[in-house]
């Protein structure tokens, strides 16, 4: 459903991203990994439209979104999260979820001040996928907090709610278990799949924590200084001689 | 009793002053709070509300129309209308193809805007000072005939009570509307917003329909108030309000309304037990005292830099 063929982006001097090609089918983990600096969240940026690529192209579902806009690629359901949490700090918890679904509802105010049928029946369907979710991640109990106010790892959990509320059809998850503890890591794990088996999403993930990414991962990229270094199963990457003596130094 | 008096009569005066500001200020402040800028055009998209109003109630008088409630909602919503088109295609044709550049380059296109408009009134309206009818006149007298006298005129009620009503809606379309929630979502993080496919140029032009409808609120209000218009009209009341917008802690929308409030009682306090002249010196006094210990102002949170 997504093939990233031969991305490239420079910034000035610098080719930071240099002929990364990877595909992504339905109902599929792909874990994209390699040491600090290697491009990964370049190449993320680059699919979610952040950044307009230099060379290469990125094709959804069959139609070309390298250098679209950001929202326009979220509109076709490709959704990302960041390495830090973004939510709507000051906004309670179950409205960061309404908010994300903006673009559902009927925002048309003489609708909103006749409170016709459609517009109840749009805000009813909304409320509900909302309170799913919350009840789906664990944060029920915390719906009318401000999203500021939660712990870190719950703040990761509503990220990721805030994301499925959109219905999307590709994930992309940068370092979602960065700063977690190994309990909060478990628990991520068991999502994430779930949202593969349960929600048929596909998931593309950029993770440091090399159990997680060797858990749940469908088949693993591995860039190194911006240039694709191996792609396989966790197996096959897992004896890779290349990955180890990129990731260990050569021995 | 007579001090007493005058004390109030001063306090009354500040808060109608002072609530018109703060229905200004409101304009300043959102357009902040959203994208950063300072939309100096807004004094402006004030005086064309006023111009507008002052125009509708010639034209109804023309037709001989007399019913007061009548004329004043007819105004209002005329003002209303020209402002919200004016603020939605300033924004339109100076802001948004400058948006996203260095800070400085907006404001030039805002200063550049407001002289626009100015002069434009100046060569459509005439500069000279126009008669603004009251309309709303009378009130309450208080005290003894021989004494001072405080009085409370039904055209400060009015102004009191539209400004409550204006705020009240203000408030509750920000807190419980769809688009209210969405504006304060694109206030928080203007790029995760757009991730998640609000529209967020149609949120920012929201904004600036709302800021300048408020505006022509308080043009027609203030018209009927001073009696009189120009075009300069809006270059001191938006200076003000500009100024009630900082003290309150700009990008917050209780602090504008806080800020107009206190700006306008330490006006109308000066001119009361000092002299007008000082009235400004006051204060702009105030405010940098205020910026002094609180650099973000009364209301304002505490991050300087906007992303």
């Amino acid at each position: 459903m997504l093939e990233v063929q031969n991305l490239s982006m420079r910034f000035g001097g610098l080719l930071a991203v240099d002929g990364v090609s990877l595909d992504v089918k339905e109902r599929e983990i792909v874990s994209i990994i390699g040491p600090n600096g290697a491009g990964k969240t370049t190449v993320f940026n680059c699919m979610s439209g952040f950044y307009k690529p230099s060379g290469g192209k990125i094709l959804f579902e069959g139609q070309e979104v390298q250098g679209k806009p950001d929202y326009k690629i979220s509109r076709l359901g490709m959704v990302r999260t960041f390495q830090h949490v973004r939510l709507f700090n000051n906004m309670t918890v179950v409205e960061n979820l309404l908010v994300a679904q903006h673009r559902h509802l009927n925002t048309n105010l003489i609708a909103g001040l006749l409170k016709t049928p459609d517009y109840r029946e749009r805000e009813r369907k909304s409320l509900d996928r909302a309170a799913y979710w919350l009840e789906r991640v664990g944060l029920m109990d915390l719906a009318n907090r401000e999203a500021g106010n939660l712990a870190y790892g719950q703040q990761r959990r509503l990220e990721i709610a805030r994301c499925m509320v959109t219905e999307p059809k590709l994930l992309m998850l940068d370092e979602p278990a960065a700063g977690l503890n190994p309990a909060e890591t478990k628990d991520l794990n068991q999502l994430i799949v779930s949202l593969k088996e349960d929600y048929c999403v596909s998931v593309v993930l950029i993770e440091h924590d090399m159990s997680l990414v060797m858990d749940i991962s469908d088949r693993i990229n591995v860039i190194n200084q911006g240039r694709p270094l191996a792609s396989g199963t966790p197996e096959e990457i897992r004896q890779n001689k290349d990955v180890i003596k990129a990731y260990l130094g050569e021995a | 009793m007579q001090d007493l008096l005058y004390f109030f009569q001063q306090l009354i005066n500040g808060l109608t002053i002072g609530s018109a500001y703060a229905l200004i200020a409101i304009g300043y402040t959102m357009v902040y709070g959203i994208i950063g800028m300072i939309n100096f055009a807004h004094g402006e998209i004030y005086m064309i509300g006023a111009y507008t109003a002052l125009i509708a109630i010639t034209g109804l008088a023309t037709l001989g129309i007399a019913w007061l409630p009548v004329i004043l909602i007819v105004a209002l919503i005329c003002a209303m209308i020209v402002s919200s088109t004016m603020g939605w295609a300033v924004e339109r044709v100076a802001y948004r193809p400058v948006r996203g550049r260095h800070r400085l380059i907006p404001l030039i296109s805002a200063i550049g805007m407001s002289i626009f408009l100015q002069n434009y009134v100046h060569l459509a309206q005439g500069s000279r000072n126009i008669g603004f009818p009251a309309l709303i006149d009378g009130g309450f007298q208080f005290g003894s005939a021989d004494s001072f006298q405080m009085s409370l005129s039904y055209m400060q009620i009015t102004i009191f009570i539209t400004t409550l009503i204006c705020m009240t809606l203000l408030s509750l379309f920000i807190s419980r509307s769809r688009t209210g929630r969405a504006c304060r979502a694109v206030s928080q993080d203007i790029g995760m917003a757009n991730l998640l496919g609000i529209d967020t140029n149609r949120i920012i032009s929201a904004t600036f329909v709302i800021g300048a409808a408020l505006a022509a609120v308080a043009g027609l209000l203030l018209g009927m108030y001073y009696g009189s218009i120009d075009p300069l009209f809006g270059f001191i009341a938006g200076l003000k309000a500009f100024t009630a917008a900082v003290l309150g802690g700009i990008g917050s929308i209780p602090g504008a309304m806080l800020g107009g409030l206190i700006l306008g009682v330490s006006e109308s306090m000066t001119s009361g037990y000092l002299s007008g002249e000082y009235k400004d010196v006051v204060s702009f006094g105030l405010l940098i005292l205020i910026l002094l210990f609180k650099p973000t102002g009364l209301l304002g949170k505490p991050e300087v830099e906007k992303i």
